[in-house]
């Protein structure tokens, strides 16, 4: 919080003078791979140089192709280099103003970058995410000060029932109708209404809301406060699992940033409004995502859900009214305010406005971190922005919705990606993790492994999803092992059935839909394990191999 | 002064039936005679929604309502017996047979369970589910009563009471899932509880063998019950 008032910056990177800005990749995924390091490198290459007044060195958020870090961007030249080492720090400073270093280049034509549409994103790459004037410069809370000052609460919940924005959490709940449910209903006794942030990310493969939190967390501050003003709320709880340090570290950061400069607090903006946020950090049960769980673990109660009706928009923290969205929906709020509501609308399908995240991991060229409009096919996705299926194997699935949801076949490849179309095909949309299997993966033991994580992370608190998913759990082990019959075929189909209709929550109502989906799609596949006791992809080790014919 | 609520009317199993806005499904339902099974549901306790044997059906609403829970609406057309709800419950405790180390013929509460009761009422004959045998303890250190792990259902009568009635909540919950059990304070010895007033509430509400009275003998241990809704309508008075 040094500088003063330096946040036009449109020229110059960081609106500090410098004509160059080496934007060095420092979320999770590229640290891991070594980018402080990188990060350090360049620092001196600049130093020993003498380019201190020209070029700046800035730590950014996700750059996107994770699998080639570390990255490095050079800023407003459109080059980013990949697989980054500190020993080709010299060369990249050398470089700068001249041709670009080809041996590390991306391919910026590909159309891992061609093919995207940020709006979520828009800023990850770019600026610093523990500076707020990095954010202001790139128009951070130009929309929090419109909604303040031009728009009544009224005007901003009408921008997002315009927008045609909904839950980004998963279930697709549209975000307009419950701000205005928020926005109607009476506070509590003591006049309290809650927003709280759902960033309780924990499907297998998913780091979105990771990757928008450790780089863009003003984005995500600044949507709460507008919900804030929407619903007549003045307190915002941000919970986020404790497994993100660096998250929570970045959110702290801004938070204490935007207290000091005026957008969160007392009288933001000089105007009446006040809103604070505060993070509470989840305790590592996946459970807690669901938000009556989320709720009783915030007011510091064991975290299992709750029968709903009373949902959390009348009864919810505390029992006041609570407005519960997920990070990537707040995300798309202050671009949709600065826009209005329309300008968002204009994107994606009739039904699903917008964009999405996807966190693309598994058996693809490419993985890390996409947006694109919602509607785009599955095979756009995957052999486009992904790059297909390598080392020549043959795609087989796509799995999306985490535990929730579902594996996709090939013959539904070409099926636009919205909320609606997923779970037609046995699928959901989830919170945006995307992971390919090729023809080596076993469906069966991908059902079992998130049957596993299902049983794992049950609560216990009803009987179907504490009993039942350990039982389908056993069951499809016994199948991978080969010592099933047909029998427990049809035991597993009658489970399935039965936890999904009469769980409590979410999670248990939607375990079984890994194995629903495999055997909708890949039934041969349970009964080659079952009847010949062989695993056509090799995955799974029968017990009793036997030696059958043909 | 007593609340002002409104008297709705529904249907349930075709049969109109009046109830107050304030009742549950499970209340109306009970007033007029239709019963559905429950296990975690026991009066004058707060009601959690969570063994699923109360699971109805409400024509317009996809999902199945656990009856427990969901209070009343005009015009509600509830079903409380359908073949589907029937599988279901037998399945519920199928599974729930299946997870602990259930064997009547030696148990404390034999011919006095409600576990036992209503497998008989719904008609399981047999377990298609693979017994888990999980090796659980047995907590004998309290000078009056036992904990058997291996016949608990986690229906948490215990906890509720304990917590609602009582006021010492001595139990709770720990670990997730099928690793879930009932502890006494922060997971010691029973006997050792400092916060339990030996009140042997929580003993009277388990419906199953799980909290016995020491020194009862197989299908020795029936359980007094009737002073559960006395205490809670005394308090209701006095608020």
């Amino acid at each position: 919080m040094s500088s003063e008032g330096s946040v036009e910056g449109a020229a110059d990177p960081g609106g500090d003078g410098k004509t160059h800005s080496l934007n060095v990749c420092v979320a999770a995924g590229c640290l891991s791979s070594g980018s402080e390091k990188v990060k350090v490198a360049l620092e001196d290459a600049v130093k020993s140089h003498g380019l201190e007044h020209e070029c700046k060195v800035k730590g950014v958020g996700c750059l996107g192709l994770c699998s080639k870090g570390p990255l490095v961007s050079v800023e407003k030249e459109n080059v980013v280099y990949q697989d980054v080492e500190p020993g080709d720090a010299a060369e990249i400073v050398e470089s700068l103003g001249k041709e670009a270093v080809t041996r590390l280049k991306c391919d910026m034509e590909s159309p891992f970058f061609t093919r995207q549409t940020k709006i979520v994103l828009e800023n990850c790459g770019i600026i610093d995410p523990e500076r707020i004037e990095d954010y202001l410069a790139a128009d951070g809370y130009e929309a929090l000060s419109k909604a303040l000052t031009q728009l009544t609460p009224h005007d901003v919940v009408d921008q997002i029932s315009k927008s045609g924005l909904r839950g980004r959490g998963g279930a697709g709940y549209p975000t307009g109708l419950k701000w205005s449910t928020i926005a109607k209903s009476v506070p509590d006794s003591t006049g309290r209404k809650f927003v709280i942030c759902n960033a309780d990310e924990g499907d297998p493969g998913a780091f979105m809301d990771r990757s928008v939190l450790e780089s863009d967390p003003f984005r995500v501050l600044e949507g709460m406060a507008i919900a804030g003003y929407a619903t007549g709320a003045s307190q915002g709880y941000i919970y986020v699992r404790a497994e993100y340090p660096l998250a929570v570290k970045r959110l702290r950061t801004a938070i204490r940033q935007a207290e000091k400069s005026g957008y969160l607090g007392a009288n933001i903006l000089d105007t009446t409004f006040s809103f604070r946020i505060d993070i509470r950090l989840g305790a590592g049960a996946f459970v807690c995502g669901e938000e009556t769980a989320l709720i009783a673990s915030i007011e510091g109660k064991r975290g299992t859900p709750r029968p709903r009706p009373p949902y959390p928009a009348e009864h919810g923290l505390w029992g006041a009214p609570t407005l519960i969205n997920n990070v990537e929906t707040y995300a798309n709020v202050p671009a949709i305010i600065r826009h209005g509501g329309e300008w968002f609308a204009s994107r994606g399908t009739e039904k699903s406005k917008g964009t999405k995240v996807f966190a693309l991991a598994g058996r693809v060229r490419n993985t890390g971190l996409i947006e694109v409009p919602i509607g785009i096919t599955l095979r756009e996705v995957v052999f486009d922005i992904g790059g297909g299926v390598p080392d020549g194997k043959k795609f087989k699935a796509v799995q999306t919705g985490g535990p929730s949801g579902g594996c996709i076949p090939a013959e539904h490849l070409d099926m636009p990606v919205d909320y609606e179309t997923l779970s037609r095909v046995g699928s959901m949309m989830g919170s945006g993790g995307m992971i390919v299997a090729d023809e080596t993966s076993c469906m069966v033991d991908v059902a079992k492994f998130f049957m596993e994580f299902c049983m794992s992370e049950s609560c216990g608190k009803c009987i179907p999803c504490r009993v039942g998913t350990a039982q389908m759990y056993d069951l499809l082990c016994k199948i991978t092992s080969g010592q099933a019959s047909m029998q427990d075929l049809d035991l597993l189909i009658e489970l399935c059935d039965m936890v999904k209709s009469t769980s409590l929550c979410g999670l248990g109502q939607s375990a079984p839909n890994p194995v629903l989906s495999t055997l909708r799609y890949f039934r041969s596949e349970y009964e080659e394990h079952i009847l010949n006791k062989r695993c056509p992809a090799g995955v799974c080790k029968m017990s009793n191999e036997v030696v059958h014919n043909g | 002064m007593a609340k002002q609520v409104q008297v709705k009317t529904l249907k349930i199993n075709g049969v109109d039936v009046g109830g107050r806005g304030d009742q549950t499904i499970l209340q109306v339902a009970r007033e007029h005679d239709i019963e559905m099974p429950t296990l975690c549901h026991i009066e004058g306790l707060s009601d959690v929604g969570a063994c699923r044997l109360c699971l109805v059906e409400v024509k317009g609403i996809n999902k199945l309502i656990p009856s427990c829970t969901t209070l009343v609406e005009e015009g509600m057309e509830v079903t409380t017996n359908s073949e589907r709800l029937a599988k279901y419950r037998k399945m519920v405790l199928e599974l729930l047979f299946a997870e602990r180390n259930h064997i009547c013929s030696v148990c404390v509460s034999n011919g006095h369970c409600d576990l036992q009761d209503l497998a008989r009422l719904l008609g399981v004959t047999h377990v298609r589910y693979p017994y888990r045998y999980p090796r659980l303890s047995v907590d004998a250190s309290h000078q009056r009563f036992v904990l058997d792990q291996n016949r608990c259902i986690l229906c948490t009568r215990c906890v509720r009471v304990c917590d609602e009635i009582e006021g010492a909540h001595t139990w709770d919950v720990m670990g997730r899932g099928i690793e879930a059990k009932v502890i006494t304070d922060l997971n010691q010895p029973w006997g050792s509880s400092e916060t339990c007033t030996s009140c042997g509430k929580c003993v009277q509400v388990c419906p199953t063998g799980a909290l016995s009275e020491k020194g009862k003998s197989v299908a020795e241990m029936s359980k007094r019950r009737q002073f559960l809704p006395y205490l809670t309508t005394m308090r209701e008075e006095r608020e």
